[in-house]
Order: C-alpha cells, then structure tokens, then sequence
C-alpha cells in the first residue's frame, strides 16, 4: 500500500489561519507542489502582499520578504533584478494587486520583469471584514456596498488578467478556479507553466485564481462553490489570455 | 588628491557607485534629475541596475527587494515624491533593511518651488512614515560632503540595517565645486547572513513587520529603541568654527551653515566674536554638544531655510538659561551674510 | 484496496471532500474536534468503495487528506 497523496514537501504541517472551505489552502498547495515539481524550494523567494495572504512565511519553508500592501511587484522587481538566478513569486489579493496595487503591478509586467504572481481574486477585502473591492461583483451586498455595488456609483468589476494580457512584457496570463476537482487540476497546470516560464527567463508570468471568501460573503463554503460556478465565472471568464510560446520579445 | 570640478548631484551620485551601490531606483523630479541621469549612464559600466520606476513608490519598493537581497540599493528625490516613500521607509525601519534615501529639498507643502530650501528637516528627523522608527539623516554642506557623507550613508545603513537619508537643498545639489571623487578609505560592504537568498543549505529567513501576538511588536520596538540608543552614542557627526572664545553660538545645517561662516568671519573682524556649531548629522542630533556648548555660550542663533524646525531640537538640547534667537528664510529664500550680522548684532544687543 | 486517513484534528469541516467524493465515501462526523468543528471522516463500513482517486484530498484546503492505493 501506498501514499500516493500527501502534503508537499514545500508545505509546512501546521494549521493555517484562512477560514474553513477558504480556497486560498489549495491556492498555497498548489504552489507548494509546483515548487516541489521543478525542484526549486532552496532558490524561490516569496513575496506575499498585505491581508489574508501575508502570513504566506507561516507555510512555505522558504525565504519571505513582506511587501508593503501593493507593492510586491515593485519589491519583486528589485529582487529579482538583483538576484536573477532566483525565482520570485509574489502573491497577491484582490484588493492588494487590483486596487492599491494596480500601479506597481501593470509596469512590472510592462517592463516584463521576470517573475510570477499569484493573483488571488475572491471580490472582497478578506482580512478587514469584507469591505467591496474593485472586483466586487455588480449587485453584490458588502460591508460597504451594503446596498449592493452599483456601476452607477462604484463602477464595474475590473479583469486583470485581461488586462495584463494586454501588455507586450506579459508571457502568460490565465485565469482559473478553485472550485472543483477540475478546475483544481487547471489551476495546478498554470501554477506550474507560470513558473517554468520564469526558470525559462520568458518575462511576467500572471495566475488570477478565483477564489472564495464563504465567511465575507455570508455564505456556507459549499454555498459558495456555486457562486463561483454562478456569479464569478460568468463575469470572470476562465482562459489563457496570453501565452508566449519562445523568448519572442519585440 | 586630485580634485575635479563637480556638482553636487554628480558627486553624490559617484559618491553611490564608489559605495558599491549597484542598483538605483528613481522618477524624475527638479532638482535632483542629475543623479537618476548621471546613474542611468554609469551604473551599466559596472554591472549595475537602473530603473526608470513608474513612481516613488514603485522606486522606494524596488530599492526594498533589491536590499533585501543584501545589495546596496538606492533611490533619490524631492519633497513630493519623498513624502510618497514615507510608507516604504516606514517598513524598512521596522523590517531592518538597510538602504539610502537622498532628498534633495525643494520648497512645500505641496508643489511647492524649486530653490533651495530645508522645509523637509522635520520629515526626515522626526519620523515621515507611520510608527516609532528614525531613519539616519545626514546633512552635506558641500560637493565633498555630498561624495563623502553618501559612503557614509551606505555605511552606517549597512552597519545598523536601518534606512539612512540625506538631506541637502537645491544650492547644494546644483553647485559646482572642486572635490575629490575617492573615497578617503577603502569600502567595505559588510556581510549580510540575513539577506534573502534563498534557503540552499540554511534555514528559511524571512523580513517582515507584522507582529501581531501580545507583546511582540512591543519587544520589537524596544529592540529598535537600543539600536537608536547606540546610534545616539556613536554616530553623532558635527563641525565648529571659533567656538573657543564665541559670546554667541550660530546652529545652522546645509548651506545656512556656509553663509554663517562668512557673517562670522565678518562680524570677527568688526570685533564681535560669533561661533558655529554645524550638525553634520541631524538624526542623531548633536544633543550633548548643543547643551555642553551652550553652557558657556548664553546666547545662541538658529539659521535656517525654514520656519523654524531644527529649532525645535536646539530648544530641547540647549541649556536652561540659553538665549535661543531664530533666523529664517522659507520657501526659496536664502539668507544673505549681512542679515545674519544683523541677526547676531541684535541679539548680542539685547539683555 | 484504495483508502484515504483524514486528519480530524486538521478538519475544518468545509465538506467540500463530501461534495465531490465520486463514491460517497465521505460524511459529516457528528463527533466535533478539539477546535470545535464537525470533521469530515471516511466511513469504513464502505471504504471498499474507495477508489483512491483523490478527488477529496485535491480539494481539501487544509491539506488534512492522504490518500493510499
């Protein structure tokens, strides 16, 4: 008999503080068992952002600088322009890459810094309560959008994937889920090509996960699996937006 | 020594590359452009990085990565574009990563103008960012001190792993003068076992500033008060001038520092005998030397391009029974030698 | 034969194992843990029907499943 399932090497044994059926412990396996498969724990360094997903340096037995909120791109700029030989990932929220730090992340993937991130959208601010985030859903109730978000008022929902797809400096911008077996295995494919297109020296690599935040959205977590399925996936098409296939720069 | 005609930006920025400082991170900004343009050139022949950044904040965080890598990283600007930085400075007090911030003055709040001035002293010595931190802030009052005192501010940078800044105002950034472009003794970078390299062959490390659990971040910013206590001990810098034999004291930094020198010399030879203390580094303040002189010397002028903020720290250091008199020009003004005598004059007159 | 071990003590209960568990080999405990949650446990009266895939342990955010074949 054997295990033929098991924790990575690269994830730590101990509890983690997200909230049960909080998608960000499969996002953080996943990126584990990437590492794991390329062999590269003892030269990755992480960079996570500020909210639920500061506490990244509790979890991988890896090297961990704390970005300021947004500005992992622009630390994991400077890192990797000082340490080329390393791989650098930073791992951001939605209101950490696609709010405060939009700026910091749209010219690093411009210049086509050659480093990854891990984009973990689930439409709210998780860690402060719940609060609506630029990617908050049309007509979803937050703790200040109690009303629900109006495009009036509040505008649309903003893709960035789409987005960074647009940019000559981007290798690879994809957007998958977490929410069922399927979408797992998608999800765990584009952890592991955006990385190796990083050991390849191919330019930002970008993964936008969806992700579910059951306790800010007021939801049991099997509720909302389906509000992926239902609300999220509908706005937020999954795909690869963009792919370089060699070091085809202009 | 040979010694080459330069401006002050230009010495700074050499005096960056002599420190071993390889990578510089920076958006443009009047009046510092020389340094970013004078590096941008520069830094490739020596293997360097330079980065035109989206933004100071950009800047100051790429400057975080790369000195959190254990390289010597820089980034410079003015007022507006510093004050955007205070929030990365902020956590790299509290996370211990050494790097060197150069602002070279211009006159605010706000938009503010372009001469010379030292409105940002306060910024720099007394916080800027959120917390209980210091940065190092170093004041050069000419082209030399610009080469030199930017050694120094990767030095004690490295030395304390805390961010160091230097302040200098447009006259000093944009004069020519002669300087010697070596370093007076030979650059050391130090070791830096806590720089993130990656685990291979050691245990993971980590540089953060979140400390969450009852009591931590408490013990932490004890921890950082020691570091500024050995900083106070140690690291003061300061210059005087005829201070021997002074009836009245001229505290004064940067280019106010200069002027002073020539009012003194003419006061000297009307008779009246002026001194100068010129803090070289304004955090750690000169304390003990403000108060030691001051005991003797009852009465004491503050010159500077400002409303008044070192002032503050002169109020607190001097001697109880000190006369303290001010002197300043803010937003652009400089201060001619003749106001400063007039200044002196007065308040030797008075009783 | 094919059988999964759930840490019970890992287990916050979010059941997304017993969503997908192609054989419904997996079941809310009425017994909770120490931190209080109601954990996911495999039901030995039918862990015959285990098929090893996995599916529960690739879903599971706490990486509280290991799987043996």
């Amino acid at each position: 008999m054997n295990r033929i399932f098991q924790r990575p090497a690269s994830l730590l044994d101990r509890p983690t503080h997200f909230c049960p059926g909080c998608t960000h412990g499969i996002a953080h396996r996943l990126i584990a068992e990437a590492i794991d498969e390329l062999g590269i724990r003892e030269r990755t360094i992480g960079i996570p952002g500020v909210g639920c997903c500061v506490f990244l340096y509790h979890y991988f037995p890896i090297d961990v600088l704390e970005a300021p909120h947004g500005r992992a791109p622009a630390c994991a700029t400077g890192m990797k322009r000082a340490q080329p030989d390393k791989i650098i990932f930073a791992y951001q929220g939605d209101g950490d890459m696609a709010a405060i730090g939009t700026s910091e992340v749209i010219h690093a993937a411009n210049r086509g810094e050659n480093v990854t991130v891990f984009y973990i959208n689930n439409s709210v601010y998780g860690m402060t309560g719940g609060q609506m985030a630029p990617t908050t859903l049309l007509g979803q109730q937050t703790t200040t959008s109690p009303y629900g978000r109006d495009f009036k008022s509040e505008g649309y929902p903003i893709r960035m994937a789409e987005m960074l797809a647009t940019l000559e400096g981007v290798c690879y911008s994809t957007r998958v889920a977490l929410h069922t077996p399927r979408h797992v295995n998608q999800a765990r494919k584009a952890v592991i090509k955006a990385l190796e297109m990083q050991n390849a020296e191919m330019g930002f690599s970008v993964v936008e996960m969806l992700s579910t935040c059951n306790t800010n959205w007021r939801v049991t977590p099997l509720e909302a699996i389906d509000m992926i399925e239902n609300e999220m996936i509908p706005y937020y098409p999954l795909g690869v937006f963009k792919e370089r296939t060699g070091k085809d720069f202009l | 020594m040979d010694r080459r005609l330069t401006k002050g930006n230009i010495a700074l920025a050499e005096g960056a590359i002599q420190a071993h400082c390889r990578y510089y991170f920076g958006y443009p900004i009047t009046p510092q452009n020389d340094i970013p343009e004078y590096l941008s050139r520069n830094l490739p022949k020596v293997g360097g990085v330079f980065i035109p950044a989206e933004s100071e904040i950009a800047s100051i965080n790429m400057v975080m990565g790369a000195a959190a890598s254990g390289k010597r990283a820089m980034t410079s600007s003015s007022g507006p574009g510093i004050s955007l930085m205070q929030e990365a400075l902020s956590y790299m007090a509290g996370s211990d990563i050494p790097c060197v911030v150069v602002n070279i003055m211009r006159s605010g709040p706000g938009l503010g103008g372009i001469a010379p001035t030292q409105g940002d002293y306060s910024q720099a010595v007394h916080g800027g960012g959120h917390g209980d931190y210091h940065s190092i802030v170093l004041a050069p009052a000419s082209v030399q001190e610009m080469f030199d005192l930017t050694i120094k501010a990767f030095e004690l940078a490295d030395t304390y792993r805390n961010p160091a800044m230097i302040i200098a105002d447009a006259m000093i950034g944009q004069f020519q003068e002669p300087c010697r472009l070596t370093p007076r003794e030979p650059v050391v970078v130090p070791d830096k076992p806590w720089a993130l390299t990656g685990c291979k062959g050691r245990a993971p490390q980590l540089l953060k500033s979140l400390y969450l659990a009852d009591g931590e971040q408490e013990a932490h910013n004890l921890v950082m008060k020691q570091k500024y206590d050995i900083i106070r001990d140690r690291e003061v810098m300061y210059e005087t001038r005829h201070l021997e034999d002074a009836e009245l004291m001229i505290v004064a930094f940067g280019t106010p520092a200069r002027i002073a020198k020539t009012a003194i010399e003419n006061l000297r030879a009307r008779g009246i005998r002026a001194g100068l203390l010129r803090p070289i580094s304004l955090f750690p303040f000169p304390v003990h030397q403000v108060h030691d002189f001051s005991i003797r010397i009852k009465k004491i002028l503050v010159v500077e391009m400002n409303t008044g903020q070192m002032l503050r720290d002169v109020q607190i250091s001097a001697h109880r029974d000190s006369r303290i008199f001010f002197y300043g020009r803010p937003g652009g003004g400089v201060p001619y030698p003749d106001d400063i005598e007039a200044q002196v004059v007065a308040a030797l007159e008075e009783a | 034969m094919p059988y999964i071990v759930i840490d019970s003590e890992r287990c916050k209960g979010c059941y997304f194992c017993v969503k997908y568990c192609p054989r419904n080999v997996i079941r809310e405990s009425t017994m909770h843990n120490k931190t209080g949650y109601f954990p996911a446990e495999f039901i030995h009266e039918q862990e015959d029907r285990c098929t090893g895939c996995k599916t529960c342990a690739i879903m599971c955010p706490d990486t509280a499943i290991e799987v043996f074949k």
